[in-house]
């Protein structure tokens, strides 16, 4: 139980220290932070790589999470990098 | 210290590095200069997180078909998607996240211990996960417009109600399944009901508070990730996953505050019902202008502000928009774009597609640092704008968007309303704007209208 109070402070903490970090973002990069911040939702690539595979329903769903969060982390920050790149200054 | 409690913790300390990768990396995302670096740093960390848990893994041949298949798919719409098509591909990659996530706790499901703190961890990230995914590929079928279902139709107000059973079913998942254990597979019951009820969360919610839903589900999904750290008791998901919750929910409120709706009228509510109807009619006509009258007054004006909305979307006007504005800068006028927050679907949509046709966004200006100027401002073009610019807003307290921040163009010496027909826009409200006498329309098809002026400047 212990480890579990010990997680969910790291939980809040984190969640508190997002919302200073980005309090105050320009509109201009409204749609690249959002999608950025979906590409870091993809680090659930590494919660699927540590899953169980002892059955074989186990197995294709490791398979299947791995697969969708991989097109989540590679799609993100490739559409990410390539809408930053037309920011520009005049 | 045996050895493979020493790999364990050498990956917490990696991750560790990786969380402050991440920290570092969305900080830097949220301002211009910093923005690439940013996202580089951010990649740099998930690298690293994936790298160090592949060191030791159960099963390599799966992990790499996985991976190589998600790699190709994922770098090939991330690079084949047109810009004006992003608001989509964000809000399917954001689905796909969730996917990953509902599949994680899922999997979870066939081998928590006897806890029950993981038991209820298992419900809610499926739960979360789920209605990510189903609601993002509503979403993502609402801003391709490949889905078009009527707010009113049976078939929503069915999904509407799953949406509600599911999450009746939710709190009975949570709280009764572990203590009188059903008979049935309640779990398949669960996984089925949180597909549907994602899809009725999103399905009635209409296209203008898209931005609102589109910044919801991000911030969904990243919770839904540190709910899975949780569970798989992994510091690096929790990190990542809640940075991403709460920079999704910043998005969330910004646009709220935007339309000064809280977040629970936009998603339960909508516009129909909280108009109390008693709509004040429109005294006075409309003046129509024609292409040739308008250049010439754009030709005698020294400052322009330019408001673009879904509408210039709609008719892929950007580039001849950027045209028009050069144009006018070569004859010596001010040109400016005045960028509401919740034009468009998405946030900062329009900032994307001024983007992508080349306008800088130095000159963008919000709604705030243009308002107190207005009446220095020669010509105001609103193009496929409508209710950002609806003065009823700051002058009508019955109406239904009254109190919402608008970009007040009314107080510009002239305006020009770029417009295909009189229809109202998406809240349903009436723009008394069309009736002021500054005001001129020009109808027809933006692009075609602001083409017309672009070679009128060339001539």
């Amino acid at each position: 139980m212990e480890i579990y109070v010990l997680l969910g402070f790291v939980l809040i903490l984190s969640i508190y220290l997002g919302l200073e970090l980005i309090s105050k973002v320009p509109s201009t990069l409204h749609t690249p932070l959002m999608s950025g911040a979906n590409a870091i939702s993809g680090i659930a690539l590494v919660g699927a790589l540590v899953l169980n595979s002892d059955t074989h329903l186990q197995e294709i769903l490791a398979l299947l999470a791995i697969t969708f969060a991989s097109i989540n982390v590679f799609g993100g920050y490739l559409v990410t990098n390539r809408m930053l790149k037309m920011f520009k200054k005049k | 210290m045996n050895f493979i409690e020493n790999i364990s913790a050498f990956q917490n300390i990696i991750y560790i590095v990786s969380s402050i990768l991440f920290i570092t990396g969305i900080k830097m995302l949220g301002k211009e200069d910093t923005a690439v670096k940013g996202n580089f740093l951010s990649a740099l960390a998930m690298f690293t997180a994936v790298a160090i848990t592949l060191i030791d893994i159960v099963n390599p041949l799966l992990v790499i078909i996985g991976i190589s298949i998600g790699a190709v798919i994922g770098s090939l719409i991330a690079l084949k998607v047109k810009m004006t098509s992003i608001p989509e591909m964000v809000a399917l990659f954001n689905g796909f996240g969730g996917l990953a996530t509902f599949f994680i706790a899922w999997s979870e499901f066939y081998s928590i211990p006897d806890n029950t703190f993981q038991y209820v961890l298992v419900m809610i990230t499926t739960y979360i996960g789920g209605v990510t995914f189903s609601g993002s590929i509503i979403a993502y079928g609402k801003l391709s417009e490949k889905l078009k279902i009527q707010k009113t139709s049976l078939i929503t107000k069915f999904l509407t109600t799953i949406f509600y059973a599911s999450l009746i079913y939710l709190l009975y998942a949570v709280f009764i399944s572990k203590i009188f254990v059903p008979s049935f597979d309640f779990y398949t019951i669960l996984l089925i009901l949180t597909l549907l009820g994602g899809i009725g969360f999103v399905i009635p919610i209409g296209g203008g508070d898209m931005p609102v839903v589109i910044s919801l589900l991000n911030s969904f999904s990243g919770i839904a990730a540190a709910f899975a750290g949780l569970l798989l008791l992994n510091n690096v998901l929790i990190v990542a996953g809640s940075l991403v919750g709460a920079s999704g929910l910043i998005l969330t409120i910004i646009m709220a505050k935007a339309m000064n709706r809280s977040i629970g009228n936009i998603l339960f509510v909508g516009y129909a019902s909280s108009s109390s109807g008693n709509k004040s009619e429109e005294t006075g006509e409309v003046k129509p202008i024609s292409v040739s009258d308008a250049y010439l007054i754009l030709e005698n004006s020294s400052s322009v502000l330019i408001i673009p909305g879904y509408g210039m979307a709609v008719a892929q006007a950007q580039h001849v928009v950027r045209e028009l504005g050069e144009l006018l800068e070569a004859n010596g006028t001010e040109v400016k774009y005045g960028i509401h927050p919740v034009a468009g679907r998405m946030p900062g949509h329009m900032n994307v597609l001024l983007a992508e046709a080349n306008v800088p966004y130095d000159v963008l200006v919000e709604p705030d640092d243009v308002n107190p100027t207005m009446d220095t401002v020669d010509v105001a073009v609103v193009i496929g704008a409508n209710d950002v610019v609806n003065p009823s807003a700051t002058e009508e307290p019955g109406s239904p968007i009254y109190g919402m921040p608008i970009i007040e163009v009314h107080n510009a010496r002239t305006v020009f309303v770029l417009k295909r027909s009189m229809s109202s826009g998406f809240a349903g409200v009436q723009n008394p704007l069309f009736f002021k006498e500054n005001t001129r329309m020009l109808f027809g098809d933006a692009k075609d209208s602001i083409g017309g002026l672009v070679s009128e400047f060339k001539d």
